[in-house]
């Protein structure tokens, strides 16, 4: 399985401030880790929120909103995907990565492919044969 | 220990021993020189835990709780043998299973993780061992999966995975197999077992051999990891990197191979847009790790390559199978493998057209190692279909279907014998 983990935000991420070597050391030394036990897939870092665009839907109008957001507690400051066996095993790794202070670090399963054909209703899984169906006609042609 | 929390402490042990045991018994094999002896430790460490942990908690550093409790067994174990020793006044040399000559167990451990891991790879995947012991020894040793879970993997009884193990086990005490890391040429000269043993595991998840289900992804996953993690280790060697990109884009395609109600759905016929683009780009960048050492791409980084091709083209149109045609050749040169040649045969009928393909594959006809081969049959109705040869397609279809083992396989190839009847006679 796959984890997402998302590492939230604070007044430093958003101003831009780099933590300290040390603690960027120690993060590089966790991130080695997890690459040499085969577990990284990918993870990366955030630029601040002023950096950061939101589009809000709202009937067919689009409108664009530009950073800073102020609500630091849900913004995210960095992910990993994580290869698990188990969210267990997430947590195992999540527990020696060097955090501190209070901060309260998720980790999510993200949907398998196949999970995700398994849940479509009847009536999409048809629409999506078909769809199939047609897609390989074309290609035949 | 209540119920509830005894068993998510389970978990989370489990999960532990997931994340430390090759460590472990990578570090104990180096200091006691014995595989058997190493895990008997190691898993003597784990029941302390699994006893204990419940009550204390989870320690804060629980490989290095794990080693020295492990540590500190193998110490009880040597301090007994020698007090027998003195009693009977006789050494027993065969039986004495800790070498009195050993480095010093107090101080040799925590060092050099890297070729702990190193050389439990190398000694599980000793050419000394059969394929198949050398895949359950590296699932159990490296993957610290349980026997019975890769039991359920295989498709096999557990007591024939135990046995396995047990007679691995024996063979390399046996042989005696040297317990230092070879360099160089020397140590590239091992790779190749191990990469056969990982890349087992691999196709035995890819394309199920047994069984009702067309793939196992948790074997793929397994597999994945044992790669990634070798190539961490050596990763001056082109060939890991190779077996890595291969794998990983391989299994970016996990996806679109099976259809919604199970059916597998054949490279060129899958929808491309539900190849897995994280797992794809990952195989391509190994692939570039494999091709930048400069040496002579090898039988992995080959297919690599070839897979490379597919993955880069948005479309099965847009496939470049001239590039794919000269990759094949090379690998054909490399490995003399007849299934090798089947799959050039395909290339080529796609660079060239059917009837070209078909004059490489009818070669191929009266070729043992193929005689049971269902794709032999199978590709060859494949162009016969194209010529619109389709009473000769359908019978070789239907040979296909009643050599194919997989339920799956067998009834999409018996449906396109169907197919070949119809349109035949209309």
């Amino acid at each position: 399985m796959r984890v997402m983990v998302f590492v939230p935000g604070d007044a430093n991420s958003e101003a831009g401030t780099m933590p300290s070597p040390e603690l960027v050391g120690k993060m590089m030394k966790f991130n080695e880790e997890l690459v040499k036990a085969g577990v990284m897939l990918a993870g990366d870092g955030l630029m601040p929120t002023s950096t950061a665009k939101r589009v809000r839907f709202s009937g067919s109008q689009r409108t664009v909103l530009d950073g800073p957001f102020a609500e630091t507690k849900e913004l995210i400051a960095g992910y990993w995907i994580w290869q698990v066996k188990s969210i267990e095993e997430a947590v195992e790794w999540l527990k020696r990565a060097p955090f501190d202070g209070g901060v309260e670090v998720t980790l999510r399963p993200i949907f398998d492919p196949a999970d995700f054909g398994k849940e479509l209703p009847p009536e999409l899984r048809a629409k999506e044969e078909k769809l199939r169906a047609e897609v390989a006609r074309h290609r035949g042609s | 220990m209540s119920g509830e929390g005894g068993g998510a402490t389970r978990k989370a042990v489990e999960a532990v021993w997931r994340i430390e045991s090759a460590r472990l018994i990578g570090g104990l094999v180096a200091v006691v020189r014995d595989v058997g002896l190493a895990e008997d430790l190691a898993q003597e460490a784990l029941v302390t835990a699994l006893e204990r942990w419940p009550e204390t908690g989870i320690p804060e550093n629980p490989g290095a709780w794990l080693m020295a409790t492990a540590r500190n067994r193998a110490i009880d174990l040597r301090r007994q043998r020698r007090m027998q020793e003195r009693k009977h006044d006789a050494i027993d040399e065969e039986t004495s299973r800790l070498p009195r000559a050993g480095p010093d167990l107090e101080t040799v451990l925590d060092e050099s993780v890297g070729d702990d891991l190193l050389r439990l790879v190398l000694i599980t995947c000793h050419p000394v061992l059969s394929a198949e012991a050398r895949v359950a020894l590296t699932l159990r040793l490296l993957g610290g999966l349980a026997t019975d879970e890769i039991a359920r993997a295989f498709l096999v009884p557990e007591p024939t995975i135990a046995q396995r193990i047990v007679r691995a086990k024996r063979t390399l005490g046996e042989a005696r197999v040297p317990f230092e890391v070879p360099r160089g040429p020397e140590l590239s000269a091992r790779l190749p077992s191990a990469l056969e043993a990982i890349y087992l595991v691999f196709n035995e998840g890819y394309a199920a051999t047994k069984g009702d289900d067309w793939t196992r992804p948790a074997l793929c996953e397994e597999a994945l990891r044992l790669g990634r993690i070798l190539a961490q280790l050596v990763p001056g060697e082109a060939e890991v990197h190779g077996l890595v990109a291969l794998m990983e884009i391989h299994a970016s395609r996990l996806p679109a191979r099976v259809g919604p109600s199970g059916e597998p759905i054949l490279l060129l016929d899958q929808d491309r847009s539900r190849w897995d683009q994280l797992l794809l780009h990952r195989g391509l960048a190994a692939l570039v790790r494999a091709e930048a050492l400069k040496q002579p791409l090898g039988p992995y980084a080959l297919q690599a390559a070839i897979a490379g091709c597919h993955a880069r083209a948005r479309t099965a149109t847009e496939t470049d199978w001239e590039g794919i045609v000269a990759l094949y050749d090379a690998l054909a040169q490399l490995t003399q493998s007849p299934v090798v040649e089947l799959n050039r045969a395909v290339a080529v009928s796609m660079a060239f057209g059917p009837a070209a393909g078909l004059e490489l594959v009818d070669a191929l006809v009266n070729e043992p190692a193929l005689a049971s081969y269902h794709l032999l049959p199978s590709v060859r109705a494949d162009f016969l279909v194209k010529l619109g040869r389709l009473d000769e397609a359908r019978k070789e279809l239907e040979r296909a279907a009643a050599l194919a083992q997989n339920a799956r396989e067998r009834e999409l190839l018996l449906m396109r014998a169907a197919a070949c009847r119809t349109a035949g006679s209309s």
